[in-house]
């Protein structure tokens, strides 16, 4: 794999996760339990789908910009989609939203941190601004989860079965492949499992905070960053893409 | 002070152009108009959400995506500032809510029709928007200090929101013919639920007089339509829409696009709860209050007991 092509499949990475879990928060608008929080997970989208829009700019002109940020968003199917499995699953209720919050936007602060030093001038800029609204993100969900750990008997228990259910997706963030090992070589980016004991013991003190339990079953679940997805992308896809391909060379 | 002097005090306050704030006296029924008005306002705000939110998903580029996003952010927030500014005239938002969900407070008619296509979303910003653009702009004349305030500050997003809405119309309208096609049919199906916008003619108004008395609204429904009719007429022929009325016609001598007669049964069958969506939008309304419900329930729980806490480590 070149250098190039490393750096355009590790954008996409990027991108991908930012396009995938800013929609599923847009699916909450108007939807949200009280007028406040309705605006605030539209604006945690309208974050995500921003860090989107520039990682996919920088692999348009990775790629020549034989196709554009849109094309590249809107035109590539399932097994091109390099994101994590967590930022796919469905939001289920309010507690299991901020749950996969919590626990993405921990770990993208860290990556974005770390990222900030790459080599690679337009990254390491794009990942020190990411950084600053993912701090953001992780002190908004952390605070809810903390809320709705304490709230009533009833939160308690949502948001106890959030971390049940969405905990089994946690490993897969911290995979690699091909694309990293060239990346690490040429100092661009770095090895991602370093991220993990950090990640762990942040969370952990959140889910303290929180009076949760981290479940201790057994799970092997990975694929997103290769395009082996959960069965719940290909829906998301569907919808997100549909106006692009009905109306092939349209634009907007 | 008696009631009658009180009045004429108001009034002359009124005449003399100055703001009324909160804690002013006034009489009960500018109070209640006030009440009525602002909540509706704010109601309105939150449900024209859904139409729009509609599309989010479907939103064809990131650009139109995230453009579409803040602007119902923004409407939001509009929401937020017009609830507390009716909290100003003592009710909580709680007691508003459930007068919308009773069916005692309504919101803006316009929010009963469907958003069918991507169209709908250019046709809202630029119609929907852009009528209500005219109609706040004078509200931001208003006697009450709050809701005009408010106003001010939620015209210039709304002129945002009309521009791109404009724009997706004239993107558009330069495109293919499916697009083309399907920008007329949103003209065709927004253009006369937005002159609805601004109420019965001035004769039928039941609310008008009083209101313009108190400086509540400061120029008639008629007057205000005319100028949204004007302005939006000339766009629409720039960009090659039609506009859906055989008997649009300029008058040289007031140099006004004079428009064909309003479905003013259309209208009140609307208002009155028989819309394609009045059932929809309540219900969706409704049902994620209600599932929001154990949030905001845990939000309180916590909350007191942090204050338990703070309260014991006094001692």
């Amino acid at each position: 794999m070149t250098l190039n092509a490393a750096l355009y499949n590790f954008c996409l990475r990027i991108a991908d996760n930012n396009m995938i879990l800013g929609q599923r928060l847009a699916e909450w608008c108007s939807k949200g339990p009280i007028l406040e929080e309705d605006i605030a997970l539209t604006n945690l989208s309208l974050d995500l789908f921003g860090e989107a829009e520039s990682f996919y700019e920088y692999a348009a002109a990775l790629d020549n910009h034989t196709k554009t940020a849109d094309d590249i968003a809107f035109l590539r199917n399932e097994r091109q989609y390099f994101n994590f499995l967590i930022v796919e699953q469905p939001n289920g209720d309010f507690a299991f939203t901020m749950m996969k919050q919590l626990l993405y936007a921990c770990y993208a602060r860290l990556l974005y941190s770390r990222l900030s030093d790459s080599k690679d001038e337009r990254i390491s800029g794009l990942s020190a601004k990411a950084v600053k609204e993912m701090r953001y993100h992780f002190r908004h969900s952390a605070e809810w989860i903390i809320r709705l750990g304490q709230g009533t008997e009833l939160s308690k228990h949502k948001v106890q079965f959030a971390l049940d259910e969405l905990w089994r997706f946690t490993d897969d963030m911290f995979e690699m492949n091909e694309t990293d090992e060239v990346l690490i070589e040429a100092g661009m980016s770095f090895n991602i499992k370093e991220l993990y004991a950090e990640w762990r013991e942040q969370v952990g003190d959140i889910f303290s905070q929180a009076s949760l339990e981290i479940p201790e079953y057994h799970f092997d679940i990975k694929g997103g960053i290769n395009g082996i997805h959960t069965e719940h992308l290909g829906h998301i896809l569907c919808e997100m893409q549909y106006l692009q391909r009905a109306h092939p060379g349209a634009t907007w | 002070m008696s009631d009658e002097m009180m009045l004429k005090q108001f009034q002359s306050r009124i005449d003399n152009g100055e703001k009324i704030e909160p804690g002013d006296p006034m009489p009960d029924a500018y109070r209640k108009t006030l009440l009525r008005q602002i909540s509706q306002h704010a109601h309105s705000e939150v449900i024209g959400m859904q139409p729009e939110g509609n599309w989010v998903l479907r939103a064809p580029s990131l650009r139109a995506k995230k453009i579409l996003l803040a602007k119902i952010q923004d409407e939001g927030g509009h929401g937020l500032y017009l609830y507390s500014a009716a909290e100003s005239l003592g009710i909580d938002r709680d007691e508003m809510i459930g007068q919308l969900h009773a069916g005692k407070a309504k919101y803006s008619s316009v929010f009963n029709y469907p958003t069918l296509t991507w169209a709908d979303i250019g046709a809202i910003g630029w119609l929907v928007d852009g009528a209500a653009i005219v109609n706040q702009t004078m509200l931001a004349k208003c006697s009450f200090g709050p809701y005009s305030r408010a106003m001010l500050r939620i015209c210039k997003e709304e002129g945002f929101h009309q521009r791109q809405g404009y724009e997706i119309m004239a993107r558009m309208m330069s495109g293919t013919a499916a697009q083309k096609e399907m920008a007329q049919d949103a003209m065709n199906r927004w253009w006369w639920p937005s002159l609805m916008m601004f109420g019965p003619h001035d004769t039928e108004s039941v609310h008008s007089s009083e209101s313009m008395k108190w400086k509540i609204k400061v120029e008639s429904n008629d007057r205000l339509r005319q100028r949204f009719i004007n302005r939006t007429v000339e766009q629409a022929h720039h960009i090659g829409l039609i506009v859906p009325d055989p008997l649009l016609k300029y008058n040289d001598q007031t140099m006004n696009w004079e428009a064909g007669p309003i479905n003013w049964e259309e209208f009140y069958k609307v208002i009155n709860g028989d819309g394609p969506c009045n059932h929809k939008r309540m219900l969706h309304h409704i049902k994620y209050h209600r599932e929001g419900g154990w949030v905001r329930d845990a939000a309180r729980a916590f909350a007191e007991k942090q204050q338990e806490t703070a309260d014991t480590s006094i001692y």
